[in-house]
């Protein structure tokens, strides 16, 4: 189990509240520390990763868990 | 580095079509963009304070109706009174349970998200709305505001 220091639970939530959730959660990080996000809605497998790659902000992780997709995303 | 700019004329005012500008809008702020929306004509509807919008079947031959109405009775189904209100309903209520946001809230991640909400002056007038019945934050302006902000933009999109 990677190292994360704040924790998003987006269960239930769909397009775009994930991404957006996790905008605001980012916000109030430093840079460096890693934000863990669990999601429930297949599109935000793509949506994270575009999401990274616009922003700066490093997609350490992304896999299936249990049915759910989970997310470490370290800011940039 | 300056930000990216999306722009957006919005010109509906029902409730599928309030979608598009305030989830398109909420996540290019989220990814950095300056955005802006040009509110005209039914649009404006999408600025009330109290948002009444609804989603109607009639003339929509690509809305899934319940227990196949469509097609028993197609035009004639969807035209029955009451039928706009009990589709509103039960669009609202299907999105409630598949976590979809509501406009209202949609609406107010853009403004935190400080997207600029721009009503068409022309429209306010033509329909005799009130100023004071729209969201605060929103600026009146025409076609020349519009161009301002969209004639430097990297994406303009007319929903």
């Amino acid at each position: 189990m990677a190292n994360f220091d704040q924790e998003l639970d987006a269960s239930g939530l769909n397009c775009p509240l994930p991404i957006l959730r996790a905008k605001k959660s980012l916000a109030g990080m430093d840079a460096g520390q890693v934000l863990h996000i669990i999601a429930t809605d297949p599109g935000s497998v793509k949506d994270f990763e575009a999401f990274a790659k616009q922003t700066g902000n490093e997609l350490m992780e992304s896999k299936e868990e249990g049915g759910k997709f989970v997310f470490l995303i370290k800011k940039s | 580095m300056s930000n990216k700019k999306l722009a957006i004329i919005a010109t509906k005012g029902t409730l599928d079509w309030g979608y598009p500008p305030f989830i398109l809008s909420s996540t290019a702020a989220a990814l950095g963009y300056d955005v802006e929306i040009f509110f005209t004509f039914y649009g404006l509807q999408l600025l009330k304070r109290k948002m009444n919008v609804s989603v109607s079947p009639l003339g929509n031959p690509g809305m899934p109706m319940p227990m196949g109405m469509d097609k028993w009775f197609p035009v004639i189904g969807t035209a029955i009174p009451g039928m706009q209100s009990i589709m509103t309903m039960m669009m609202k209520s299907k999105m409630k349970s598949k976590g979809v946001a509501s406009l209202e809230e949609l609406r107010d991640l853009c403004l935190e998200a400080e997207v600029k909400m721009v009503a068409c002056q022309m429209t306010v007038d033509l329909f005799d709305m009130n100023p004071a019945d729209f969201i605060d934050g929103v600026t009146f302006g025409g076609a020349a505001t519009f161009f301002e902000f969209a004639g430097d933009s990297d994406i303009t999109l007319y929903i």
